[in-house]
């Protein structure tokens, strides 16, 4: 077996330290070695979006980038969302649509979202369709989420005015 | 949006002045799933735990000549090994669990391999080592010797008496004459009514087709994943995601000898299950694992063990045929269903002849299912098993009998409809149904009359589903501020702490934030049958209900002790306890005044309900959709989508509305991409999510759903189970409209482009 790497990076503003199997995913160190358990690994391979994070500010799959890939770098986590106690308007406006059935898909959704959203405050339902469509969702058919993205990026576009 | 029509008898609790059922309050689990602390399966970490892992087999049919694990047992870090020798060797027999029937020798060879593999991805042995590389490199070290036999994976293959045998023990049951030969076909069923050939005979109209559908996946996001501890004394606990915490302590107790009263198990949140995670396959494994190496073993399926070792559901080989009268009155119906069971008996096809013809009057029909075992995955239950995949065939031969009648396929279902009184094809009469209301709130939606443009067609469909009740427990405890606790047995898959929440606090008078749903484990409650059939919310939310009624009769008793005033001078409003005669003069006391007062009224304040929850009402749903299909690549498009069902009564609109609008977009993937592609020795070969292309959210339109309540008097607020009915209709709303848009017939899934483009091609 290969030696771990130190690594050193930030994680939703904080520094963390953690060593990394050469194969081990960003994904792996983000669950297993920091406890952040609120990325999921869905497919492993980049195909149902439950481990999206943003990574120096793009959204990536967690499990398709290497933990020795963070050096350096800042990641943010649906566990850096809210602020404190209080949510961020894309979770408040997930729970107010019920836009979550079981839930596992929600934070990769969130985070997604959050990027659609910092890239694009004012996206048409076709565009948070087509950005979203690399997050599977089996419960929910999409109707709900789409509903609270789109109300979100509103209430968002209104406090910025 | 959803529209909510509203008619007929009110449930004994629904005196039409609901103040929280009916309501959209905020899921009580909510906060904790978007911020990403909720628990599911993988998400648990324990001290000392070492890592579990599956050798699975390569072929889809050969005898296990050995298995050498020396190398692999010799590597550093390896703590434990199973193969089949470390299970007992149990006889056949059928048990009952609940909701779910098995075979107690199927469960666990399916659990683990025992001298013959029967599908490519069978597992065959199980390593635990204290990292999941190591792990891997245990797996690789493990020398299985195969001896290759001829495999078969399509069900009609399969049937052939030249077909290789999966078991030799396997006789066909449900024939006039016991075979003297084993075959792959475990049983027939037949349902039969009237004269068919005689009807047939008399018939103005006839069609007549054969209908395919393809083995999908129930698709959840979360794949299995378990944490397992077996102690020095025997006493085990099992953390796992599941769709029933009760039912995993069952078959591991069957599966490794065990008693029940030795096994914890505690429900992690459930990432999706829709039907797959009511059997198990890892938990059996990690105990056994746990039992070896005394640490506590964690096991977490790849997506590709997924797609290979779990789920699906079947695929089915259909034949309708349908003889109506000139006006539209279907006379007789024939109809075959062959279904594939996977490498075990016990395909869906008993609920797939059952619920086939469940929305028509039809007085003479014959539906015979074949249960056809194969070398694919043993199928599991998916959300209304076997009711989609009849639908279809059924559904398709309604469309085709409309057109050549010359009638609109709604009134088509119109003429037909099963009516309150009128005995199911399956055999109960029905009662409380809203199959017309349903048929009738499509009819009236401006979905059903608006403009088609070019190579755009529109399909029609209905669905059936029984719905179930069945043995659930629950408690509600009285905090001493006056909040209350409700705990129940029920994995929450999708919202059900918040309709638990919701009927307590309706009965208690309280608002729903001062009500705390929890889902307790194993010993923490009585026992409860799994969340399935479409029946927590209606059983478990009767035992609520119940248990908050109890609550209500001792608070009034209470009240009246402190009030010094007998019990039949106390009512219970609003959460609060009235005194009926004002002229004493009795200040009301609040249900926190009584909780804080407890220890002088008879000490603390609960109360605990199991039952047996019977009358659960069946439930119809009509869909309408309209596609567009690219002439040139074939690529269909879903346009817009309707679907209406009757629901009893939504006790949280928009949970029930996230059900409907979710079944019809697994119904539109089963129409339209999902499939189990085999290679020709027997490998699936699209185990991942890019090849097993289920729909994004680009792929779908907003889903209007209609909610039409029509009371279930015999919940107290009225529900039906919601859950299921909206996966039956679209397979063929969805096919039937891609039919019309190109004006061929296709009858066979999923409708894929190049599928398309032969049949545009045919000219």
């Amino acid at each position: 077996m290969s030696k771990r790497q130190h690594i050193s990076a930030t994680v939703n503003g904080d520094p963390v330290e953690f060593l990394a199997e050469p194969g081990a995913t960003l994904l792996d160190a983000l669950r297993d070695d920091l406890g952040l358990t609120g990325s999921k690994e869905g497919c492993g391979s980049g195909d149902c979006g439950a481990c999206s994070v943003i990574l120096d500010g793009r959204l990536v799959c967690s499990c398709l980038v290497l933990a020795v890939e963070a050096e350096g770098r800042r990641v943010e986590t649906i566990e850096g969302m809210a602020e404190g106690s209080k949510l961020h308007p894309l979770q408040q406006k997930f729970l107010e649509h019920a836009a979550l059935q079981c839930g596992f898909c929600t934070p990769g959704l969130l985070v997604s979202a959050k990027a659609l959203l910092d890239a694009n405050p004012d996206p048409t339902e076709t565009e948070a369709r087509y950005w979203l469509a690399g997050n599977l969702c089996r419960c929910t058919g999409y109707d709900k989420i789409i509903r609270a993205v789109m109300d979100a990026a509103a209430e968002l576009r209104q406090e910025k005015v | 949006m959803s529209d909510v029509l509203e008619r007929r008898d009110a449930a004994p609790l629904d005196d039409g002045h609901l103040k929280v059922v009916g309501t959209r309050p905020v899921r009580p689990d909510g906060a904790d799933k978007v911020t990403g602390k909720a628990m599911y399966g993988a998400d648990l970490a324990m001290p000392g735990m070492v890592v579990g892992k599956i050798l699975r087999s390569p072929h889809a049919h050969a005898r296990i000549v050995s298995i050498d694990t020396r190398k692999a047992r010799a590597l550093p870090g390896v703590k434990a090994i199973v193969t089949a020798a470390d299970f007992p060797d149990l006889a056949s027999e059928e048990f009952e669990a609940g909701e779910s029937a098995g075979n107690l020798r199927d469960l666990s060879q399916n659990v683990m391999a025992r001298h013959v593999v029967l599908y490519d991805g069978h597992a065959v042995a199980a390593v635990a080592a204290t990292s999941s590389s190591i792990a891997d490199e245990a797996l690789a070290l493990i020398v299985v010797d195969y001896e290759v036999l001829p495999h078969v994976t399509e069900v009609e293959a399969a049937m052939s008496p030249d077909a290789p045998v999966l078991h030799a023990h396997m006789f066909t049951q449900g024939l006039a004459v016991t075979p003297d030969k084993p075959s792959n076909i475990a049983k027939r069923n037949e349902l039969t009514r009237g004269d068919l050939a005689a009807a047939f005979a008399e018939a103005d109209v006839t069609v007549e087709g054969r209908y395919t559908t393809a083995a999908v996946h129930q698709g959840y996001i979360e794949p299995h994943a378990c944490v397992a501890s077996y102690a020095a004394d025997g006493q085990c606990q099992v953390w796992s995601s599941s769709q029933g915490q009760f039912m995993i302590r069952t078959y591991c107790a069957k599966v490794l000898n065990l008693e029940s009263s030795n096994i914890r198990v505690t429900p992690a949140e459930i990432g999706g299950g829709f039907g797959g995670k009511t059997t198990v396959y890892l938990e059996p494994v990690a105990l056994a694992l746990s039992r070896q190496c005394g640490h506590p073993v964690k096991m977490v399926m790849t997506r590709d063990e997924v797609f290979r070792a779990s789920g699906p559901t079947s695929a089915g080989v259909m034949t309708v045929k349908l003889g109506a009268k000139a006006d539209g009155t279907i006379t007789a119906a024939d109809v075959v269903l062959k279904f594939q069971a996977g490498a075990f008996e016990g395909s869906p096809v008993g609920a797939g002849s059952m619920t086939a013809l469940a929305c028509y009057d039809i007085p003479n029909f014959s539906i015979v299912g074949y249960d056809v075992v194969t070398n694919t995955p043993k199928v599991a239950a998916y959300r209304a098993p076997g009711a989609p995949i009849s639908a279809f065939a059924v559904e398709t031969a309604m469309d085709e009998l409309a057109a050549k009648l010359g009638m609109d396929p709604l009134a088509l279902r119109e003429k037909n409809a099963v009516r309150d009184g009128m005995k199911a094809s399956y055999g109960p009469v029905f009662k409380n149904i809203g199959y017309v209301e349903t048929l009738e709130a499509i009819r009236s939606h401006p979905h059903y009359t608006a403009p088609l443009g070019p190579n755009q067609g529109r399909g029609l469909a209905v669905g059936f589903w029984f719905n179930i009740g069945g043995e659930s427990t629950a408690a509600v405890n009285i905090n001493e501020d006056g909040t209350a606790v409700v705990i129940s047995g029920n994995p929450d898959i999708g919202g059900s702490r918040a309709s638990m929440a919701m009927m307590a606090a309706e009965v208690l008078g309280l608002p729903v934030e001062k009500v705390r749903p929890i889902v307790a484990d194993t010993a923490s409650i009585g026992f409860s049958m799994l969340t399935g059939g479409s029946r927590t919310t209606f059983a478990t939310g009767m035992a609520v209900t119940q248990a908050s009624q109890k609550i209500v009769e001792d608070l009034k008793r209470r009240a009246a002790m402190l009030m010094d005033v007998s019990v039949d001078q106390v009512d219970w409003v609003d959460g609060v306890a009235v005194c009926r005669d004002a002229s004493k003069g009795k200040a009301d006391l609040s249900l926190a005044h009584i909780a804080e007062k407890s220890g002088q009224t008879g000490g603390p304040i609960g109360a605990q309900v199991s039952l047996n929850a019977q009358g659960a009402g069946p439930g119809f749903g009509v869909h309408l959709c309209d596609v567009e299909v690219d002439p040139e690549t074939g690529h269909v498009t879903v346009l817009r989508y309707t679907a209406a069902q009757d629901v009893g009564k939504a006790i949280h609109p928009a949970y029930v509305e996230g059900q409907i609008q979710g079944g019809v977009a697994q119904g539109v993937g089963w129409a339209l991409n999902e499939e189990y592609i085999f290679d020709r020795t027997g490998h699936m070969e699209n185990a991942g999510f890019l090849d097993y292309r289920v729909p994004v959210a680009s792929d779908l339109p907003m889903i209007d759903s209609i909610l039409v309540e029509v009371a279930n008097p015999r919940h107290p607020f009225g529900a039906k189970g919601v859950g299921e009915v909206p996966i039956v209709p679209p397979l063929a709303a969805v096919g039937n409209a891609v039919s019309a848009a190109i004006g061929k017939r296709l009858t066979d899934l999923p409708m894929a482009p190049p599928k398309i483009r032969a049949a545009i091609d045919a000219g």
